[in-house]
């Protein structure tokens, strides 16, 4: 048996006092690559976040290679979704890169030359080092999402959550990318991938998370990637759950 | 040559904390601005007034450290409860932020009146504060053998503050401010940076307060960075280049202070204020002539665009002009007869029918004509040629000229360019044959050398395209 890289337990996320994701509980064993997958507002981008401490929790426990998840803050790299940031930010695609470094330098120290180099090096191995001093807005979707993932392989971290990294990019950039984690899996790493395309699912992970509110199967592909399990997955929500946290709520704004 | 008397131990002393002010404020502005948080900026610095007050109302000096720290807490407190008003109320970041700020600058309007019956304290001063007294109020530096305005001393303290924070911390503001989320995962608290540029704000604000008032601070924090955001797209430079801005704005807005009025026969005015116009100014210049993003050169990219298109759209018609002489009418006419006007083409071809094929005016051609032989790409045709009707001299003008070898190398790649454009549509998109010349025709301009050899690639190198017409290959001739 592998050991656990990533390990949820009774985990929920409220908004406003709304569950986004209750009573999550799954284990990814260290090696696999793992794609999450659920309707939209299923709380796949609210998982990751509240993996990392990002947003508050309303209850549960999350493991990173069997310690608490600020004891292993520097084994998990993050990659957030391309939306999520502001690309006519003034800097490069270099730029961008080395902030996955700035962990390992420190505070206050500069950036130093071996920094620069590693961070060309990872844009070499993602296709795009001759785009290096472009600013980031003159990049295409699919260069930004490469320059994301540059910035992941530099901070060289053992699990890797990723946010839709495969949404909106062109079908070259698809390959290069999942080509990428193909080889990350080989060199030991552990990536946890949110997905959108179930037809690519079966061929790109081996391992599946379903979730729907709450994890609606998850373990090896092959066992838990059915039809059936799909069908819960998005067969709707779960109604009944919604009306009862709403009550909650109303009865709690004393509505 | 200035036309105005300076004083070194008046003006100088001015100038200076102007300049102070606006350096430390642009340093701290940059990143409000790509936060976008400059509004803050801005509420901070009003918001800071109830602090001043209360603090002078309960101590009765205005140099207490104590007036400085109640400034502060309450400037930080203004971001602090916004934010909570923001999240918890459910109330728009903006109003919320103008509810706080608002009421706090009210309530701090409101205690000088009270205090103003017994010091020396006005509601003016709060606006464009008293910075021509600086040179008044001075401190003695023995060791130094001059004595130095206090309000000088204070700023230089702020601005060498904010200078470090902006050095030592250049990286960690950098990626708070782009990806909050990755700071935090990397260990850089995203908040606490928040918060201790927010608190180096209200600093910097109260410190500005008194001397050079509310509005040098409110102007310095925004118009700056956002010019110096015009003019590059690297945050370092942005950060030097604001700083530049806003020292030549302040230095500059004093002389205009002092000169301007004079043309008009008053007498100077507010400093504090004209810096900020200066500032205004800046940002116009900018605005109009930023060499990527201004108004003026994007016009000018756009023109020039234009009339390369225009030109290159002539060149290509005098090859297909050519060519269909070549091989001859009936050819093309078969190949579809709505599209395109050469493919019914007349026997002599004139400016003027040119100017109707491409739908523009017989002046432009000419002038696309004359830029091409300029730039030899065709050459006058020989009045005396068999078959060129030289009878009519009077329309010797109208008269097309031949392309020479350049020309006809580049015009043999351009429509290379449109036919393969037209196969790869036609094959590869499913474009409706009326609407395929139009959209190869735009494509062809901005089709260059690799993108031409991936649609030979793609289409498996046709010869002849949709139309039957011949794709030319100036690297096989």
């Amino acid at each position: 048996m592998d050991p656990i890289a990533l390990s949820v337990d009774d985990l929920t996320v409220a908004y406003h006092r709304k569950p986004v994701i209750w009573d999550v509980e799954f284990e990814i064993p260290q090696g696999k690559l793992v794609g999450v997958v659920g309707p939209n507002g299923a709380g796949k981008s609210t998982l990751l976040k509240a993996i990392m401490d990002l947003i508050p929790k309303a209850s549960g426990r999350v493991e990173v290679f069997g310690k608490p998840y600020h004891q292993s803050l520097h084994r998990v790299g993050y990659v957030p979704q391309r939306e999520s940031v502001d690309w006519d930010f003034p800097v490069d695609a270099l730029d961008v890169v080395t902030m996955g470094l700035y962990r390992r330098v420190g505070w206050c120290l500069p950036i130093r030359k071996k920094h620069r180099d590693a961070a060309r090096e990872a844009l070499a191995r993602v296709g795009i080092a001759d785009l290096a001093h472009r600013q980031i807005s003159q990049l295409s979707g699919g260069q930004q999402q490469r320059t994301f993932l540059a910035r992941a392989l530099v901070q060289d971290a053992d699990l890797y959550l990723m946010d839709e990294p495969l949404a909106a990019v062109d079908a070259a950039t698809e390959a290069a990318i999942v080509e990428l984690l193909k080889q990350m899996q080989a060199d030991g790493k552990t990536a946890v991938v949110i997905h959108h395309d179930l037809q690519s699912v079966p061929e790109y992970f081996d391992h599946v998370v379903l979730l729907n509110m709450r994890v609606v199967a998850s373990g090896r592909t092959e066992d838990v990637f059915t039809n059936e399990n799909l069908q819960k997955t998005y067969g709707g929500r779960l109604t009944l759950l919604d009306e009862a946290t709403e009550a909650m709520r109303r009865r709690e704004r004393g509505i | 040559m200035m036309g105005f008397d300076w004083n070194w131990q008046l003006d100088g002393w001015i100038v200076a904390a102007g300049i102070l002010c606006a350096v430390a404020s642009s340093l701290l502005g940059c990143f409000l601005l790509l936060r976008r948080m400059s509004l803050l900026g801005d509420a901070i610095s009003h918001a800071v007034l109830p602090g001043l007050a209360g603090a002078f109302l309960i101590s009765g000096s205005r140099s207490s450290i104590w007036m400085f720290v109640g400034a502060v807490i309450v400037g930080v407190l203004t971001a602090l409860l916004s934010d909570f008003i923001h999240n918890r109320g459910q109330v728009d970041e903006g109003a919320s932020m103008g509810v706080v700020f608002t009421t706090l600058f009210a309530s701090g309007l409101l205690m000088i009146v009270v205090a103003a019956d017994r010091v020396d304290l006005d509601p003016g001063c709060v606006l464009y504060g008293a910075i021509e007294q600086t040179p008044l109020d001075k401190w003695d530096f023995p060791w130094l053998g001059i004595a130095v305005p206090r309000v000088v001393v204070v700023l230089s303290i702020v601005t060498l503050v904010n200078a470090l924070f902006v050095g030592l911390f250049f990286k960690e503001l950098k990626i708070s401010t782009f990806d909050a989320a990755l700071a935090t995962a990397s260990g850089f608290s995203a908040s606490l940076i928040h918060y201790a540029l927010m608190t180096l704000v209200a600093v910097t604000a109260v410190a500005c307060f008194e001397s050079v008032g509310n509005i040098l601070v409110v102007a310095m924090l925004i118009v700056p960075p956002a010019t110096a955001y015009l003019l590059t797209n690297r945050l370092r430079t942005m950060v030097i280049l604001s700083c530049l801005i806003a020292a030549v704005s302040a230095w500059g807005g004093h002389v205009m202070a002092i000169v301007i009025p004079s043309w008009f026969g008053f007498r100077s005015t507010t400093t504090a204020g004209m810096m900020s116009v200066a500032a205004g100014c800046a940002f116009m210049l900018a605005f109009l002539f930023a060499p990527n993003q201004g108004l003026l050169p994007r016009l000018v990219r756009q023109q020039w665009l234009r009339w390369s298109i225009l030109a290159d759209d002539v060149l290509t018609l005098l090859y297909r002009i050519e060519e269909s002489a070549r091989i001859g009418v009936s050819h093309s006419a078969s190949a579809d007869g709505s599209t395109f006007a050469v493919t019914a083409m007349p026997l002599t071809q004139t400016v003027p029918w040119v100017a109707e094929t491409l739908l523009t005016n017989r002046f432009a051609v000419k002038w696309a004509i004359r830029y091409l032989s300029w730039r030899g790409r065709v050459e006058p045709a020989k009045a005396n040629e068999p078959g060129s009707e030289s009878a009519e001299s009077s329309e010797a003008a109208s008269v097309l000229p031949k392309l020479t070898a350049v020309g006809r190398r580049e015009a043999e790649t351009i429509v290379r360019s449109h036919r393969l454009w037209e196969q790869y549509l036609v094959t590869k998109v499913d474009v409706a044959e009326e609407r395929l010349h139009a959209k190869a025709d735009r494509f062809e301009h901005f089709t260059d050398r690799e993108m031409q050899e991936q649609l030979d690639e793609q289409t498996d190198s046709p010869s002849i395209d949709p139309h039957g017409r011949p794709i030319p290959n100036p690297d096989q001739d």
